[in-house]
Protein backbone atom coordinates (compact mmCIF):
# COMPACT_ATOMS: atom_id res chain seq x y z
CA UNK A 1 0.00 0.00 0.00
CA UNK A 2 1.30 3.48 -0.72
CA UNK A 3 0.43 6.65 1.09
CA UNK A 4 2.69 8.45 0.44
CA UNK A 5 2.20 11.62 -1.56
CA UNK A 6 3.98 14.59 -3.31
CA UNK A 7 3.25 18.01 -2.35
CA UNK A 8 5.15 20.93 -4.40
CA UNK A 9 8.26 18.19 -4.59
CA UNK A 10 8.53 17.22 -1.43
CA UNK A 11 7.37 13.79 -0.53
CA UNK A 12 5.30 13.19 2.82
CA UNK A 13 5.29 9.75 3.90
CA UNK A 14 1.38 9.94 4.16
CA UNK A 15 -1.05 13.08 3.61
CA UNK A 16 -1.56 13.69 8.01
CA UNK A 17 -0.19 17.02 8.71
CA UNK A 18 -1.13 19.71 11.60
CA UNK A 19 -3.03 22.77 10.88
CA UNK A 20 -0.53 26.00 12.12
CA UNK A 21 -1.39 27.57 15.79
CA UNK A 22 -3.30 24.08 17.31
CA UNK A 23 -0.15 21.98 17.79
CA UNK A 24 2.76 24.48 18.83
CA UNK A 25 6.16 23.57 17.56
CA UNK A 26 4.93 19.48 17.93
CA UNK A 27 6.63 19.87 21.32
CA UNK A 28 3.92 19.57 23.87
CA UNK A 29 1.69 17.04 21.79
CA UNK A 30 4.92 14.57 21.07
CA UNK A 31 3.78 13.30 24.66
CA UNK A 32 0.65 12.04 23.27
CA UNK A 33 1.70 10.96 19.49
CA UNK A 34 4.74 10.12 17.68
CA UNK A 35 5.71 12.69 15.11
CA UNK A 36 7.23 10.32 13.04
CA UNK A 37 3.81 8.58 12.24
CA UNK A 38 2.82 12.52 10.74
CA UNK A 39 3.13 13.61 6.97
CA UNK A 40 4.43 16.36 8.27
CA UNK A 41 4.50 19.36 11.33
CA UNK A 42 3.48 22.63 10.51
CA UNK A 43 4.50 25.23 12.91
CA UNK A 44 2.78 27.69 14.97
CA UNK A 45 3.23 31.23 12.43
CA UNK A 46 6.21 32.68 13.77
CA UNK A 47 7.22 36.25 12.66
CA UNK A 48 11.06 37.69 12.57
CA UNK A 49 10.44 39.65 16.31
CA UNK A 50 8.34 38.29 19.28
CA UNK A 51 4.39 38.72 19.15
CA UNK A 52 2.49 39.67 22.31
CA UNK A 53 -1.00 38.22 20.78
CA UNK A 54 -4.47 39.34 21.73
CA UNK A 55 -5.82 40.20 25.53
CA UNK A 56 -7.75 37.39 26.51
CA UNK A 57 -10.24 35.58 26.59
CA UNK A 58 -8.64 34.28 23.51
CA UNK A 59 -10.91 31.28 22.97
CA UNK A 60 -14.07 30.45 22.81
CA UNK A 61 -16.32 27.61 22.70
CA UNK A 62 -19.22 27.60 20.03
CA UNK A 63 -21.93 24.48 19.04
CA UNK A 64 -19.32 21.96 16.80
CA UNK A 65 -16.34 24.44 16.53
CA UNK A 66 -14.30 27.41 18.49
CA UNK A 67 -13.48 30.88 17.99
CA UNK A 68 -10.07 31.89 18.56
CA UNK A 69 -8.06 35.38 18.56
CA UNK A 70 -4.88 34.43 19.76
CA UNK A 71 -3.49 37.11 17.99
CA UNK A 72 -0.21 35.07 16.21
CA UNK A 73 1.46 35.48 19.46
CA UNK A 74 5.14 33.80 19.05
CA UNK A 75 8.91 34.11 19.77
CA UNK A 76 9.93 35.29 16.69
CA UNK A 77 12.26 33.62 14.48
CA UNK A 78 15.85 33.29 16.90
CA UNK A 79 13.93 31.73 19.46
CA UNK A 80 12.12 29.58 17.00
CA UNK A 81 15.30 28.62 14.85
CA UNK A 82 17.75 28.03 18.28
CA UNK A 83 14.82 25.69 19.78
CA UNK A 84 11.96 24.59 18.11
CA UNK A 85 13.73 23.44 14.84
CA UNK A 86 16.18 21.12 16.14
CA UNK A 87 13.55 19.53 18.49
CA UNK A 88 11.41 19.18 14.96
CA UNK A 89 14.47 17.75 13.52
CA UNK A 90 14.64 14.86 15.57
CA UNK A 91 11.71 13.07 14.04
CA UNK A 92 11.14 11.76 10.64
CA UNK A 93 8.55 14.07 9.40
CA UNK A 94 8.51 16.87 7.30
CA UNK A 95 8.61 20.28 8.77
CA UNK A 96 6.51 23.14 7.25
CA UNK A 97 7.20 26.50 9.01
CA UNK A 98 4.29 28.69 9.30
CA UNK A 99 4.98 32.62 8.42
CA UNK A 100 3.64 35.50 9.60
CA UNK A 101 4.11 39.48 9.06
CA UNK A 102 2.78 42.72 9.84
CA UNK A 103 4.15 43.72 6.25
CA UNK A 104 5.56 42.46 3.09
CA UNK A 105 9.35 43.41 4.30
CA UNK A 106 8.16 40.88 7.21
CA UNK A 107 7.27 38.06 5.66
CA UNK A 108 10.44 38.87 3.12
CA UNK A 109 12.61 38.76 5.63
CA UNK A 110 11.58 36.00 7.52
CA UNK A 111 11.26 33.63 4.16
CA UNK A 112 15.09 34.61 3.40
CA UNK A 113 16.03 34.00 7.38
CA UNK A 114 14.52 30.31 6.92
CA UNK A 115 16.04 29.84 3.49
CA UNK A 116 19.33 28.11 5.07
CA UNK A 117 17.39 26.36 7.64
CA UNK A 118 16.02 22.56 7.81
CA UNK A 119 12.51 23.83 7.05
CA UNK A 120 10.75 21.30 3.75
CA UNK A 121 8.27 23.60 3.37
CA UNK A 122 7.08 26.96 3.91
CA UNK A 123 3.22 28.04 4.62
CA UNK A 124 2.61 31.91 4.14
CA UNK A 125 -0.08 32.89 6.76
CA UNK A 126 -1.79 36.12 4.68
CA UNK A 127 -4.23 36.47 6.91
CA UNK A 128 -2.50 38.14 9.10
CA UNK A 129 -3.36 42.46 9.77
CA UNK A 130 -1.90 44.38 7.21
CA UNK A 131 -0.20 47.30 9.87
CA UNK A 132 0.08 49.97 7.15
CA UNK A 133 -3.45 49.22 5.42
CA UNK A 134 -5.62 50.07 8.94
CA UNK A 135 -4.99 46.44 10.06
CA UNK A 136 -7.34 44.76 6.77
CA UNK A 137 -5.53 40.69 6.29
CA UNK A 138 -3.48 41.12 3.45
CA UNK A 139 -5.49 37.65 2.12
CA UNK A 140 -8.58 39.71 1.16
CA UNK A 141 -6.98 41.22 -2.00
CA UNK A 142 -6.01 39.64 -4.99
CA UNK A 143 -3.30 41.94 -6.23
CA UNK A 144 -1.50 41.70 -2.78
CA UNK A 145 -1.95 38.47 -3.34
CA UNK A 146 0.35 37.89 -5.73
CA UNK A 147 2.39 40.46 -5.08
CA UNK A 148 3.67 38.91 -1.58
CA UNK A 149 3.29 35.22 -3.49
CA UNK A 150 5.99 36.84 -5.91
CA UNK A 151 8.32 38.62 -3.28
CA UNK A 152 8.34 35.85 -0.88
CA UNK A 153 9.22 33.54 -4.04
CA UNK A 154 12.33 35.81 -4.76
CA UNK A 155 13.90 35.08 -1.56
CA UNK A 156 12.82 31.93 -0.63
CA UNK A 157 14.30 28.48 -1.12
CA UNK A 158 11.74 26.11 -0.47
CA UNK A 159 8.22 25.60 -1.55
CA UNK A 160 6.29 27.84 -0.80
CA UNK A 161 2.56 27.48 0.03
CA UNK A 162 0.25 30.26 0.15
CA UNK A 163 -2.50 29.71 3.20
CA UNK A 164 -5.69 31.28 1.49
CA UNK A 165 -8.48 32.98 4.22
CA UNK A 166 -12.43 31.98 3.27
CA UNK A 167 -13.68 35.41 4.10
CA UNK A 168 -13.51 36.84 0.55
CA UNK A 169 -16.35 36.21 -2.37
CA UNK A 170 -14.22 34.04 -4.79
CA UNK A 171 -11.70 31.88 -3.20
CA UNK A 172 -10.63 31.09 -6.55
CA UNK A 173 -9.81 34.34 -7.58
CA UNK A 174 -7.33 34.40 -4.40
CA UNK A 175 -6.18 30.95 -5.03
CA UNK A 176 -5.21 31.75 -8.80
CA UNK A 177 -3.68 34.84 -7.53
CA UNK A 178 -1.03 33.23 -5.42
CA UNK A 179 -0.29 30.97 -8.33
CA UNK A 180 0.44 34.02 -10.85
CA UNK A 181 2.63 34.81 -8.44
CA UNK A 182 4.73 31.97 -8.41
CA UNK A 183 3.23 29.77 -5.08
CA UNK A 184 4.35 26.15 -5.00
CA UNK A 185 0.79 25.26 -3.85
CA UNK A 186 -1.75 26.86 -1.58
CA UNK A 187 -3.58 25.83 1.72
CA UNK A 188 -7.12 26.18 2.45
CA UNK A 189 -9.18 27.28 4.51
CA UNK A 190 -7.97 29.13 7.05
CA UNK A 191 -10.26 29.97 10.17
CA UNK A 192 -13.57 31.84 9.16
CA UNK A 193 -14.40 35.05 11.13
CA UNK A 194 -17.11 34.63 13.65
CA UNK A 195 -18.39 36.38 16.93
CA UNK A 196 -19.92 35.09 19.85
CA UNK A 197 -21.33 37.02 23.10
CA UNK A 198 -21.88 36.19 26.33
CA UNK A 199 -25.22 36.52 27.44
CA UNK A 200 -24.94 36.56 31.27
CA UNK A 201 -21.94 38.96 31.25
CA UNK A 202 -23.62 41.10 28.29
CA UNK A 203 -20.14 41.35 26.02
CA UNK A 204 -17.90 39.74 23.66
CA UNK A 205 -16.77 36.21 24.43
CA UNK A 206 -13.55 37.10 23.06
CA UNK A 207 -11.79 40.13 24.30
CA UNK A 208 -11.04 40.97 20.96
CA UNK A 209 -15.02 41.49 19.84
CA UNK A 210 -14.19 39.03 16.69
CA UNK A 211 -12.34 35.54 16.27
CA UNK A 212 -11.34 32.91 14.11
CA UNK A 213 -14.41 29.82 14.17
CA UNK A 214 -13.10 26.68 13.61
CA UNK A 215 -13.70 22.90 13.89
CA UNK A 216 -16.17 20.59 12.50
CA UNK A 217 -19.32 23.30 11.93
CA UNK A 218 -16.94 24.91 8.99
CA UNK A 219 -15.93 21.47 7.30
CA UNK A 220 -18.56 21.60 4.43
CA UNK A 221 -17.20 24.97 3.76
CA UNK A 222 -13.90 24.25 3.58
CA UNK A 223 -14.26 20.97 1.73
CA UNK A 224 -16.63 23.17 -0.93
CA UNK A 225 -13.68 25.98 -1.51
CA UNK A 226 -11.01 23.00 -1.80
CA UNK A 227 -13.18 21.30 -4.44
CA UNK A 228 -13.69 24.89 -5.95
CA UNK A 229 -10.05 25.58 -6.22
CA UNK A 230 -9.28 22.42 -7.34
CA UNK A 231 -11.06 22.84 -10.56
CA UNK A 232 -9.18 25.98 -11.10
CA UNK A 233 -5.50 26.06 -10.22
CA UNK A 234 -2.93 23.63 -11.39
CA UNK A 235 -0.79 23.48 -8.20
CA UNK A 236 -1.45 21.13 -5.33
CA UNK A 237 -3.84 21.80 -2.24
CA UNK A 238 -3.27 21.62 1.36
CA UNK A 239 -7.10 21.17 2.75
CA UNK A 240 -8.09 21.70 5.90
CA UNK A 241 -11.11 22.82 8.03
CA UNK A 242 -12.71 20.23 10.84
CA UNK A 243 -11.04 17.27 9.86
CA UNK A 244 -11.75 14.83 13.24
CA UNK A 245 -11.31 11.76 11.54
CA UNK A 246 -9.53 9.52 8.73
CA UNK A 247 -13.34 9.88 7.04
CA UNK A 248 -13.39 13.74 7.23
CA UNK A 249 -9.28 13.62 5.76
CA UNK A 250 -10.69 11.68 2.70
CA UNK A 251 -13.42 13.55 2.03
CA UNK A 252 -10.88 16.94 1.37
CA UNK A 253 -8.63 14.34 -0.60
CA UNK A 254 -11.36 13.44 -2.38
CA UNK A 255 -12.75 16.61 -3.19
CA UNK A 256 -9.44 17.75 -4.28
CA UNK A 257 -6.24 18.33 -1.25
CA UNK A 258 -2.87 16.69 -2.06
CA UNK A 259 -2.54 16.72 1.99
CA UNK A 260 -4.60 17.80 4.93
CA UNK A 261 -3.76 19.79 7.98
CA UNK A 262 -5.48 18.67 11.65
CA UNK A 263 -6.56 21.30 13.95
CA UNK A 264 -8.90 21.71 16.12
CA UNK A 265 -9.55 18.28 16.88
CA UNK A 266 -6.23 18.06 18.39
CA UNK A 267 -7.70 20.01 21.60
CA UNK A 268 -10.22 17.38 21.97
CA UNK A 269 -8.00 14.57 21.45
CA UNK A 270 -4.63 14.90 21.48
CA UNK A 271 -3.84 11.74 19.73
CA UNK A 272 -5.93 12.75 17.15
CA UNK A 273 -3.37 12.92 14.03
CA UNK A 274 -2.16 9.62 14.93
CA UNK A 275 -5.63 7.93 14.69
CA UNK A 276 -6.19 9.94 10.87
CA UNK A 277 -2.92 7.86 9.65
CA UNK A 278 -4.00 4.37 11.09
CA UNK A 279 -7.86 5.39 9.72
CA UNK A 280 -6.44 6.05 6.56
CA UNK A 281 -4.66 3.23 5.97
CA UNK A 282 -7.49 1.32 7.30
CA UNK A 283 -9.97 2.75 4.94
CA UNK A 284 -7.18 1.94 1.84
CA UNK A 285 -7.36 -1.99 3.37
CA UNK A 286 -11.08 -2.05 3.50
CA UNK A 287 -11.17 -0.78 0.17
CA UNK A 288 -8.48 -2.52 -2.14
CA UNK A 289 -7.09 1.45 -2.59
CA UNK A 290 -3.52 0.31 -3.42
CA UNK A 291 -1.62 4.16 -4.04
CA UNK A 292 -3.91 7.32 -2.04
CA UNK A 293 -2.77 9.35 -4.86
CA UNK A 294 -5.70 7.58 -6.77
CA UNK A 295 -8.15 9.10 -4.35
CA UNK A 296 -7.05 12.66 -4.80
CA UNK A 297 -9.33 14.67 -6.35
CA UNK A 298 -11.40 11.72 -7.66
CA UNK A 299 -14.23 13.91 -7.31
CA UNK A 300 -15.14 15.68 -9.65
CA UNK B 1 3.68 12.14 32.11
CA UNK B 2 -0.08 13.84 31.41
CA UNK B 3 -2.94 11.01 30.45
CA UNK B 4 -5.20 11.09 28.51
CA UNK B 5 -7.65 8.21 29.18
CA UNK B 6 -11.57 7.18 30.74
CA UNK B 7 -12.24 7.00 34.13
CA UNK B 8 -14.77 5.65 36.34
CA UNK B 9 -17.15 7.54 38.21
CA UNK B 10 -17.17 6.28 42.07
CA UNK B 11 -19.12 8.14 43.58
CA UNK B 12 -21.06 11.76 42.55
CA UNK B 13 -22.85 14.16 44.85
CA UNK B 14 -24.35 17.63 45.03
CA UNK B 15 -22.74 19.71 47.96
CA UNK B 16 -24.48 23.01 47.26
CA UNK B 17 -27.10 24.79 45.40
CA UNK B 18 -24.93 24.53 41.75
CA UNK B 19 -21.79 22.89 43.22
CA UNK B 20 -20.86 19.48 42.73
CA UNK B 21 -18.60 16.76 43.46
CA UNK B 22 -17.06 13.28 41.74
CA UNK B 23 -14.62 10.98 42.80
CA UNK B 24 -12.95 9.11 39.60
CA UNK B 25 -10.83 6.10 39.51
CA UNK B 26 -7.73 7.73 37.68
CA UNK B 27 -5.05 5.29 38.46
CA UNK B 28 -2.01 7.38 37.16
CA UNK B 29 -3.16 10.67 37.25
CA UNK B 30 -4.48 10.14 41.34
CA UNK B 31 -0.56 8.96 41.85
CA UNK B 32 0.94 11.79 40.15
CA UNK B 33 -1.47 14.55 41.44
CA UNK B 34 -0.07 17.35 43.02
CA UNK B 35 -2.14 20.12 44.98
CA UNK B 36 -2.90 23.10 42.55
CA UNK B 37 -2.67 21.00 39.72
CA UNK B 38 -5.83 20.47 37.45
CA UNK B 39 -7.54 18.05 34.62
CA UNK B 40 -9.54 19.13 31.54
CA UNK B 41 -12.37 16.95 30.98
CA UNK B 42 -14.08 16.52 27.93
CA UNK B 43 -18.01 16.49 26.85
CA UNK B 44 -19.71 12.99 25.60
CA UNK B 45 -21.10 15.02 23.07
CA UNK B 46 -19.10 15.60 19.67
CA UNK B 47 -20.47 19.16 19.31
CA UNK B 48 -18.88 20.45 22.10
CA UNK B 49 -14.94 19.89 21.49
CA UNK B 50 -12.71 21.86 24.25
CA UNK B 51 -11.92 20.43 27.44
CA UNK B 52 -12.95 21.79 30.91
CA UNK B 53 -10.28 22.35 33.22
CA UNK B 54 -11.46 21.25 36.56
CA UNK B 55 -8.92 22.05 39.49
CA UNK B 56 -7.92 18.62 41.55
CA UNK B 57 -9.66 18.97 45.00
CA UNK B 58 -8.34 16.37 46.63
CA UNK B 59 -6.64 12.79 46.03
CA UNK B 60 -6.32 9.34 47.50
CA UNK B 61 -2.78 8.00 45.69
CA UNK B 62 -3.44 4.19 47.15
CA UNK B 63 -7.24 3.89 45.65
CA UNK B 64 -5.94 5.93 42.71
CA UNK B 65 -8.88 7.99 43.07
CA UNK B 66 -9.16 11.68 42.25
CA UNK B 67 -12.08 14.29 43.64
CA UNK B 68 -12.95 16.93 41.52
CA UNK B 69 -15.57 19.70 43.21
CA UNK B 70 -16.88 22.11 40.36
CA UNK B 71 -19.63 24.54 39.67
CA UNK B 72 -22.09 24.11 37.01
CA UNK B 73 -21.73 26.89 34.59
CA UNK B 74 -22.06 25.38 31.23
CA UNK B 75 -23.38 22.42 28.67
CA UNK B 76 -19.98 20.45 30.00
CA UNK B 77 -20.08 20.95 33.57
CA UNK B 78 -23.78 19.72 33.56
CA UNK B 79 -23.00 16.70 31.66
CA UNK B 80 -20.34 15.90 34.48
CA UNK B 81 -23.22 16.76 37.48
CA UNK B 82 -25.67 14.02 35.23
CA UNK B 83 -22.90 10.89 35.86
CA UNK B 84 -23.53 8.49 38.22
CA UNK B 85 -21.28 5.43 39.42
CA UNK B 86 -20.42 3.63 36.92
CA UNK B 87 -20.40 6.22 34.01
CA UNK B 88 -16.90 7.09 32.16
CA UNK B 89 -15.86 10.95 31.99
CA UNK B 90 -12.77 11.07 29.72
CA UNK B 91 -10.12 12.94 31.13
CA UNK B 92 -5.81 14.53 30.61
CA UNK B 93 -3.88 15.22 33.70
CA UNK B 94 -2.77 15.89 35.58
CA UNK B 95 -2.35 19.16 34.29
CA UNK B 96 0.10 22.79 35.12
CA UNK B 97 2.70 23.15 38.07
CA UNK B 98 1.03 23.11 41.23
CA UNK B 99 1.94 24.71 44.80
CA UNK B 100 5.31 22.37 44.81
CA UNK B 101 7.37 25.41 43.22
CA UNK B 102 6.58 27.44 46.53
CA UNK B 103 10.10 28.13 48.04
CA UNK B 104 9.63 29.05 51.39
CA UNK B 105 10.14 26.48 54.08
CA UNK B 106 10.01 26.50 57.74
CA UNK B 107 10.73 29.86 58.46
CA UNK B 108 7.07 30.53 56.78
CA UNK B 109 5.07 27.94 59.00
CA UNK B 110 1.61 30.34 59.02
CA UNK B 111 -0.11 29.55 55.76
CA UNK B 112 -3.19 31.25 55.07
CA UNK B 113 -4.88 29.52 52.37
CA UNK B 114 -7.64 31.97 50.83
CA UNK B 115 -9.98 30.46 48.59
CA UNK B 116 -13.47 32.10 46.67
CA UNK B 117 -16.35 30.41 45.24
CA UNK B 118 -15.15 27.60 43.11
CA UNK B 119 -11.82 28.90 44.02
CA UNK B 120 -12.10 27.02 47.29
CA UNK B 121 -11.63 23.33 45.96
CA UNK B 122 -8.26 23.58 44.59
CA UNK B 123 -7.45 24.02 48.70
CA UNK B 124 -8.69 21.09 50.31
CA UNK B 125 -5.27 18.71 48.95
CA UNK B 126 -2.78 21.59 49.69
CA UNK B 127 -4.69 22.56 53.35
CA UNK B 128 -4.40 18.04 53.73
CA UNK B 129 -0.54 18.48 52.72
CA UNK B 130 0.19 21.58 54.95
CA UNK B 131 -0.79 20.27 57.54
CA UNK B 132 0.65 16.69 57.18
CA UNK B 133 3.83 18.92 56.68
CA UNK B 134 3.46 20.17 60.30
CA UNK B 135 2.07 23.96 59.15
CA UNK B 136 -0.28 26.26 61.24
CA UNK B 137 -3.31 26.47 58.35
CA UNK B 138 -5.59 28.66 58.58
CA UNK B 139 -8.29 28.33 55.59
CA UNK B 140 -10.17 31.31 54.69
CA UNK B 141 -13.23 30.70 52.83
CA UNK B 142 -15.09 33.41 50.92
CA UNK B 143 -19.06 32.35 49.96
CA UNK B 144 -21.95 34.01 48.51
CA UNK B 145 -24.19 33.19 51.06
CA UNK B 146 -24.98 30.44 54.32
CA UNK B 147 -25.27 27.58 51.53
CA UNK B 148 -21.36 26.80 51.97
CA UNK B 149 -19.47 23.21 51.40
CA UNK B 150 -16.07 21.51 52.38
CA UNK B 151 -16.44 22.92 55.44
CA UNK B 152 -16.44 19.77 56.84
CA UNK B 153 -13.19 18.58 55.09
CA UNK B 154 -11.58 21.63 56.40
CA UNK B 155 -12.08 21.23 59.64
CA UNK B 156 -9.98 18.43 59.56
CA UNK B 157 -6.96 20.35 58.42
CA UNK B 158 -6.10 23.59 60.75
CA UNK B 159 -8.20 26.60 60.88
CA UNK B 160 -11.30 27.65 59.11
CA UNK B 161 -12.14 31.03 58.75
CA UNK B 162 -15.22 32.13 56.90
CA UNK B 163 -16.55 35.64 55.27
CA UNK B 164 -19.93 35.64 53.38
CA UNK B 165 -21.50 38.50 51.05
CA UNK B 166 -24.73 38.89 52.88
CA UNK B 167 -23.09 38.12 56.49
CA UNK B 168 -25.24 35.18 57.04
CA UNK B 169 -22.11 33.35 58.33
CA UNK B 170 -18.78 34.34 59.33
CA UNK B 171 -17.19 37.52 58.65
CA UNK B 172 -19.82 40.10 56.54
CA UNK B 173 -17.43 40.89 53.53
CA UNK B 174 -14.57 39.20 51.57
CA UNK B 175 -12.66 37.31 52.62
CA UNK B 176 -9.67 40.21 52.65
CA UNK B 177 -12.29 41.30 55.27
CA UNK B 178 -12.42 38.06 57.16
CA UNK B 179 -8.22 38.45 57.63
CA UNK B 180 -8.08 41.66 59.02
CA UNK B 181 -11.44 41.38 61.18
CA UNK B 182 -9.65 37.86 62.61
CA UNK B 183 -5.87 39.07 62.91
CA UNK B 184 -4.89 36.03 60.94
CA UNK B 185 -1.89 38.41 59.35
CA UNK B 186 -0.91 41.09 61.61
CA UNK B 187 2.50 42.97 61.73
CA UNK B 188 3.27 40.90 64.17
CA UNK B 189 3.59 37.79 62.48
CA UNK B 190 3.79 38.81 58.57
CA UNK B 191 7.11 38.03 58.74
CA UNK B 192 6.20 34.55 59.31
CA UNK B 193 3.27 33.63 57.44
CA UNK B 194 2.33 32.71 53.19
CA UNK B 195 -0.62 33.22 51.27
CA UNK B 196 -2.05 30.79 49.21
CA UNK B 197 -5.16 31.58 46.80
CA UNK B 198 -7.62 30.87 44.44
CA UNK B 199 -10.69 32.79 43.58
CA UNK B 200 -12.35 35.16 40.88
CA UNK B 201 -10.07 38.04 39.88
CA UNK B 202 -11.06 40.82 41.91
CA UNK B 203 -10.78 38.71 44.91
CA UNK B 204 -7.11 37.75 43.73
CA UNK B 205 -6.43 41.09 43.64
CA UNK B 206 -7.52 41.91 47.07
CA UNK B 207 -4.97 39.14 48.03
CA UNK B 208 -2.16 40.59 46.20
CA UNK B 209 -2.83 43.91 47.81
CA UNK B 210 -2.79 42.92 51.21
CA UNK B 211 0.23 40.24 51.06
CA UNK B 212 2.25 43.50 49.47
CA UNK B 213 0.96 45.91 52.23
CA UNK B 214 1.99 42.74 54.96
CA UNK B 215 5.16 41.69 52.86
CA UNK B 216 4.03 38.67 52.45
CA UNK B 217 4.80 36.27 49.71
CA UNK B 218 1.63 34.70 48.15
CA UNK B 219 1.12 32.00 45.72
CA UNK B 220 -2.49 32.20 43.63
CA UNK B 221 -3.83 30.07 41.26
CA UNK B 222 -5.63 31.26 37.81
CA UNK B 223 -8.13 30.29 35.81
CA UNK B 224 -8.95 30.79 32.07
CA UNK B 225 -10.36 29.94 29.10
CA UNK B 226 -8.22 26.97 27.62
CA UNK B 227 -8.66 24.76 23.91
CA UNK B 228 -5.20 22.36 24.43
CA UNK B 229 -4.47 21.95 27.89
CA UNK B 230 -0.98 21.38 26.95
CA UNK B 231 0.74 24.45 26.01
CA UNK B 232 0.40 24.75 22.51
CA UNK B 233 -2.53 27.01 21.66
CA UNK B 234 -1.45 29.44 23.74
CA UNK B 235 -5.05 30.12 24.73
CA UNK B 236 -4.83 30.69 28.26
CA UNK B 237 -2.74 33.46 28.70
CA UNK B 238 -1.42 35.87 31.83
CA UNK B 239 0.28 38.65 31.65
CA UNK B 240 3.76 38.95 33.18
CA UNK B 241 6.36 41.36 34.48
CA UNK B 242 9.48 40.05 33.08
CA UNK B 243 9.88 38.47 29.77
CA UNK B 244 8.99 34.60 30.03
CA UNK B 245 11.63 32.17 29.40
CA UNK B 246 9.25 30.46 26.76
CA UNK B 247 6.89 32.92 24.95
CA UNK B 248 9.59 35.21 24.67
CA UNK B 249 7.23 37.59 25.57
CA UNK B 250 5.15 38.93 28.73
CA UNK B 251 2.68 35.88 28.83
CA UNK B 252 2.69 32.77 30.38
CA UNK B 253 0.47 29.95 30.13
CA UNK B 254 -1.28 29.47 32.44
CA UNK B 255 -2.35 25.42 32.08
CA UNK B 256 1.53 25.09 32.00
CA UNK B 257 3.86 27.37 33.81
CA UNK B 258 0.58 27.86 36.03
CA UNK B 259 -2.13 27.91 37.11
CA UNK B 260 0.05 28.54 40.13
CA UNK B 261 2.10 31.49 40.10
CA UNK B 262 4.42 34.02 42.31
CA UNK B 263 2.22 37.19 42.29
CA UNK B 264 5.02 38.92 42.19
CA UNK B 265 5.64 37.65 38.87
CA UNK B 266 2.46 38.61 37.12
CA UNK B 267 0.26 42.21 36.25
CA UNK B 268 -3.08 41.16 37.42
Amino acid sequence: MNTSVNLAGVTLKNPVLTASGTFGSGMEYSEFVDLNRLGGVVTKGVAVTPWEGNPTPRVAETTGGMLNAIGLQNPGLDVFLQRDMPFLQKFDTRIVVNVCGHSEEEYVEAVARLADSPADLLEINISCPNVKEGGIAFGTNAAKIEEITRAVKRVAKQPVIMKLSPNVTDITEMALAAQNGGADAVSLINTITGMKIDINRRTFALANKTGGLSGPAIKPVAVRMVYQVAQKVSIPILGMGGIACAEDAIEFLMAGATAVSVGTANFHNPRVTEEIVAGIESYMTRNRVEDINELIGCVK
Amino acid sequence: MKQYRDAEVISAEQLAEGIYSVVLQAGEIAAQALSGQFVCVYSDDKAHLLPRPISICDTDREAGTLRLVYRVVGFGTDELSRKKAGDYVRILGPIGTGYEQVAEGAERPVRVLIGGGIGIPPMLLLAKEWSEAGYEVHTVLGFRNRDTFLLHDFWKYGYVHIATDDGSVGVHGTVVDAIREEKIITSDNAFTALIAACGPMPMLRGVANLAKEQGVPAYISLEERMACGVGACLGCIVKTRDVDEHSHVHNKRICTEGPVFNVKDLML
